[in-house]
């Protein structure tokens, strides 16, 4: 890949995560509360729906990040973000970044994972090593 | 009404993750990573790790398990049911590979308040078998009505 410089974008990821996405995550992290997995409770306790792990789209955050380094899991060396917005299934999140400072091998990123208008990860800041 | 602070500084013991092929599969799986290398034994060594390697935020797999014990501990006094996770960030040393055996243990670094939210960050260590460090994690968790 050519050197990245300031203001270069990551390739953007789009993704929709499908009704059982949630249960599926909840199985893979081990994260079982029940907000993002029964929809009945989530309405119960105020939410619209079942709602996705923050941590499933700070993960999305760190895959379009990876895709800077070819997907090599050695390229990411730091990632820092907020979660802000709830996520739902069946809606496309649309991961994007720009590389706000280039160091030789590293460069650090600022990244922003949405659903429409609703921001899930905001002030995402990805440091790697390509 | 002021927000408990005794538990800064306080350190709960190391809880262990034995990392699994399938395990790093299906995360990542579940998040559409599609790299061999988190796969694929020979693909995985080709590339010059031990095993089927983790990706990054697998991280939350392995150290989470230490980070329920700190934030259920009466001395936290931490109202779980209106607590939301407000942040989060990672550093990454050693890859994780099917087979490690991950130490994580946990510190509260900090609570304060903020317009009368109570945020909670807590700091994870994860090292490897081999005393490598693997990860570190800093949770930030936030407190409504506090």
């Amino acid at each position: 890949m050519a050197e990245l410089k300031v203001g270069d974008q990551v390739p953007e990821l789009r993704v929709t995560p499908d009704k059982y996405l949630p249960h599926r995550y909840a199985g893979a992290s081990g994260d079982f509360n029940p907000i993002h997995i029964d929809d009945d409770f989530a309405k119960a306790v105020g939410l619209p729906r079942n709602i996705l792990h923050g941590l499933y789209s700070m993960g999305l955050v760190a895959k379009a990040n990876a895709a800077l380094g070819d997907g090599d899991p050695r390229a990411l060396k730091r990632l820092s973000v907020q979660m802000r917005g709830m996520g739902v299934p069946e809606q496309e999140i649309v991961v994007t970044g720009t590389v706000k400072s280039a160091d030789g091998n590293r460069v650090v990123v600022d990244t922003v994972a949405a659903q429409g208008e609703t921001a899930l990860i905001k002030n995402a800041e990805a440091e790697l090593e390509l | 009404m002021a927000l408990k602070k005794d538990a800064v500084g306080k350190e709960w013991p190391g809880t262990t993750y034995q990392v699994g092929r399938e395990k790093i599969r299906e995360y990542a799986s579940a998040l559409g990573i599609d790299n061999p290398v988190h796969f694929d034994v020979e693909a995985a060594r080709a590339a010059g790790f031990r095993d089927v390697v983790a990706p990054p935020m697998f991280a939350v797999v392995y150290s989470s398990p230490a980070v329920g014990p700190a934030i259920l501990d009466p001395e936290v006094e931490l109202n779980f049911a209106a607590m939301v996770h407000g942040g989060q960030a990672f550093e990454w040393d050693e890859p994780a590979c099917s087979g490690d055996e991950i130490t994580t243990s946990a510190k509260c670094l900090s609570i304060e308040e903020k317009d009368g939210k109570g945020f909670y960050v807590f700091e994870t260590n994860s090292v490897n078998q081999n005393g490598a460090q693997v990860a570190r994690g800093t949770w930030t968790l936030i407190v409504r009505g506090v």
